[in-house]
């Protein structure tokens, strides 16, 4: 940093009003109506025309080499962040600046998105695709209202999503106009209900110890999004000689994963040894590749079978011992169920019937032990529910589910007796058997209804798996509901290849968060595949054209049945209930009247694509298309009119 | 749609249908055959089954959904059995009682749903 520039802003406001005071002198009527209340007096003089002046010894600083944002970037790109996502806003220009010029747009490098929610979604998905957090940088105002739904989902999903929100603290520096409107005394206060930290910083050192914490906080399980406010003066006034000597870059040391405690696995690894009939249903268990390691050994350690609720890629979907599709049968008969990072337990066990009045009744038999392992017993929050209904389980760890994996396979493996290991495999072949049956079936199933217009999701399942199963696929997202289709027709292996759902339900993350992920996907070489919802597209359109602008390379199918479906049948629910028919149940569900043309609509955001696609068997070829135009490294789209489920 | 559930676990996705499979034929494929002949109007029926919204949570071909509503066709349960589950259903699905849907109008339902093609057999792609 130069000496003779190093002015904080304070020093060059008071050099300011020296001028201005300079300028009231010269007798200006405006000015003097403008001048802040507590300026002297000066003595009236003659008017004096505009001249230009030698500055003379109190020049005014115009420029400085080392505002605070390039230190909050030598902080960010400690943080090791590949990508920082935003919609570009006045409160964080200053940072904007550094990150692409001083930082030189690298590490992170920044992503131009056409709504905070997409920055947010895209981070989320990258996230899961790639297993470290990704930035976002927006308005501590305006974007951050944009941004609130997508940081819910992300926090109902366990992601942890950084994000950094523009602000202007100062009152007295504020522009005029706009910069008032988007400045707010409490940024997070819109937020923190759903998110699990925030800060605002007040020095360059402060904000250097919260980027470090808040990395840390987010990325401990159970992990959640981060919000740091950025003051616009921090990150645009010069580092003054005073700051620059405190700067420091703390050391980041992230948290080990909480296990579980040692005398509650061996209270479960007894329960599952000595079960008859025990169940493992995984959520977001693995949250590594490991994770799935650990969930196979333990389910073949004790030849168990195991229901994926699908939060993660848990498990493979072709192992014999997953055994989803018979979850249900499965649960009734259970005499011990294991939980691993269930957002639902009660769910799990239980069912409302969406009557007249609503009802629910247990699944399983009475006695079933219940042994839970959930690192969200270590972080609940009480304004938004997503905590859902209270379970009344018998083993409750409060702890990570793949961090406490490894002990609980070794504390089954030493509590099996010979016998208990003669059962296990008898278990294990009826279980192979079930697991081949019901795969015969699914596909039984999915002949029905082969050739019918609008397409069937089980045709354009298979047409797509067709395309990409000998490639090094993985499905990015999925918006909406297919019957569940993938996981029941695909071979799911790789910890990638399955990336889970929104968390919080909020339409319009499909779309951003297979962007997020191809994102990620992409220096790997994977082929990234999204089944795209109709609904769900038409939140923010305006991702595709951040996919085509960055060269993201993904391949979009969509499930467009011209519907907020769900919607449809929960007004058809309400129409029967009140015995008054459905025929006005399209009324404010539909979308159609006109059809939207979503190929004409990627296609003017600079995506290929192509479609309405009705016949099924055109779909197949323009798949091969599709992927030619995806393996050159860009993002392609195929609007397909489908069925409803 | 509107909705981003589960991808995988059936009982997270489903939000109307899972219980309804006592009203209806195993979910078993039926093999190739006709179908015997139904008292109703089938053209109708195929009209009726969307103005009614049968469609949502069945499908426009009745081939069902693990997540909403199972298969009605081709070998739909007796009618009496029909009838009385569409008029009084115990699980997930909505009534419809005979001011929604009359008598006259369900047998050309049920025919339509009688109507449907069994599937074809050995499709490559289901392999």
């Amino acid at each position: 940093m130069s000496e003779k520039h190093s002015v904080d802003r304070r020093d060059f406001l008071k050099t300011a009003a020296v001028t201005g005071a300079a300028a009231l002198s010269a007798g200006s009527a405006a000015a003097a109506a403008q001048a802040p209340q507590g300026t002297p007096p000066t003595q009236a003089s003659a008017p004096v025309a505009p001249r230009e002046v030698d500055p003379g010894g109190n020049v005014e600083v115009l420029t400085t080499d080392r505002p605070g944002g390039d230190f909050m970037v030598d902080v960010i790109k400690t943080l090791n962040f590949e990508f920082i996502a935003s919609n570009p806003g006045s409160s964080f220009r200053g940072i904007h600046e550094s990150i692409i010029n001083y930082g030189n747009n690298s590490k992170p490098e920044f992503i131009t998105c056409c709504h905070e929610e997409s920055a947010v979604a895209m981070a989320h998905g990258y996230f899961k695709a790639e297993g470290r957090p990704m930035a976002v940088l927006c308005h501590g105002t305006v974007g951050m209202q944009h941004a609130a739904m997508a940081i819910y989902n992300a926090y109902c999903d366990r992601v942890p999503v950084y994000v950094l929100a523009g602000n202007s603290l100062d009152a007295t520096l504020r522009r005029p106009g706009v910069e008032w409107a988007h400045s707010v005394q409490d940024a997070a206060a819109m937020v923190r209900d759903f998110i699990k930290w925030d800060d605002q910083p007040i020095s360059l050192p402060h904000f250097a110890e919260s980027a470090m914490r808040a990395y840390k906080i987010a990325m401990t399980p159970p992990m959640m999004p981060v919000l740091l406010v950025i003051d616009g003066g921090l990150q645009e006034d010069p580092i003054s000689h005073e700051v620059s000597s405190r700067l420091r870059i703390p050391r980041l040391t992230v948290a080990t994963p909480p296990q579980g405690d040692s005398g509650a696995v061996a209270e479960a690894a007894r329960l599952l040894v000595n079960a008859q009939n025990p169940v493992i249903v995984a959520d977001r268990a693995a949250r590594t590749p490991a994770g799935i390691t650990h969930l196979i050994t333990l389910a073949e350690a004790l030849q168990a079978p195991v229901v994926s609720q699908g939060g993660r890629m848990n498990f493979p979907s072709r192992h014999p011992l997953n055994q989803t599709s018979n979850s249900r049968q499965l649960i009734a008969d259970a005499d011990v169920i294991l939980g691993l990072e269930l957002t639902d337990f009660w769910g799990t066990v239980s069912t409302v019937r969406d009557g007249l009045t609503r009802t629910s009744r247990s699944l399983v038999k009475p006695g079933t032990k219940l042994i839970s392992i959930t690192a969200l017993d270590l972080a609940t929050k009480g304004n938004y529910q997503d905590f859902q209904r209270y379970p009344e389980v018998d083993v409750a760890m409060a702890a990570d589910a793949e961090a406490t994996l490894p002990a609980l396979v070794e504390a089954c493996k030493r509590a099996t007796s010979p016998d208990r290991r003669s059962a296990f495999e008898a278990r294990g072949k009826r279980l192979a058997t079930a697991h081949a049956s019901a795969l015969e079936r699914a596909r039984a199933e999915a002949a029905y209804a082969w050739d019918a217009s609008p397409i069937s999701t089980a045709r354009m399942t298979m047409e797509l798996w067709a395309q990409i199963k000998n490639e090094d696929w993985a499905l990015v997202a999925e918006s909406g509901i297919m019957s569940d289709w993938t996981s029941r027709l695909w071979s799911f292996e790789k910890h990638y290849q399955s990336l889970g759902g929104s968390g919080g339900a909020g339409v319009g993350y499909g779309a951003p968060a297979a962007v997020g992920a191809a994102l990620a996907n992409k220096k790997h070489g994977r082929l990234s595949v999204t089944i795209q919802g109709d609904g769900d597209f038409l939140y923010a359109p305006g991702v595709w054209w951040t996919a085509a602008h960055h060269r993201i390379p993904l391949l979009a199918v969509m499930h467009n049945n011209r519907a907020y479906h769900q919607e449809v049948m929960h007004v058809q629910r309400m129409a029967n209930r009140h015995n008054r028919g459905i025929t006005r149940a399209h009324i404010g569900t539909t979308i159609d009247d006109p059809n939207v043309d979503f190929a004409k609509i990627a296609q003017g955001l600079g995506v290929h694509a192509q479609g309405p696609i009705t016949n099924s068997n055109d779909l197949g070829p323009a798949i091969k298309r599709a992927l030619d135009v995806v393996k050159r490294g860009e993002p392609s789209l195929i609007d397909v009119v489908t069925q409803p489920r | 749609m509107n909705d981003m559930k589960s991808i995988v676990f059936g009982l997270r996705s489903t939000v109307f249908g899972l219980l309804i499979v006592a009203a209806v034929s195993a979910q078993t494929p039926a093999p190739p055959q006709s179908n015997a002949a139904s008292p109703g109007n089938a053209e109708a029926g195929k009209k009726l089954f969307v103005s009614y919204g049968c469609y949502q949570c069945h499908g426009y071909e009745a081939q069902g959904s693990n997540a909403t509503g199972p298969r009605l066709g081709p070998r739909p349960i007796a009618f009496a059995a029909f009838s009385r589950y569409v008029r009084q259903p115990t699980g997930q699905m909505p009534p419809y009682t005979a001011k929604v849907v009359s008598d006259a109008d369900l047998t050309n339902i049920y025919a339509f749903v009688s109507s449907r093609l069994a599937p074809a057999v050995n499709i490559p792609l289901l392999k």
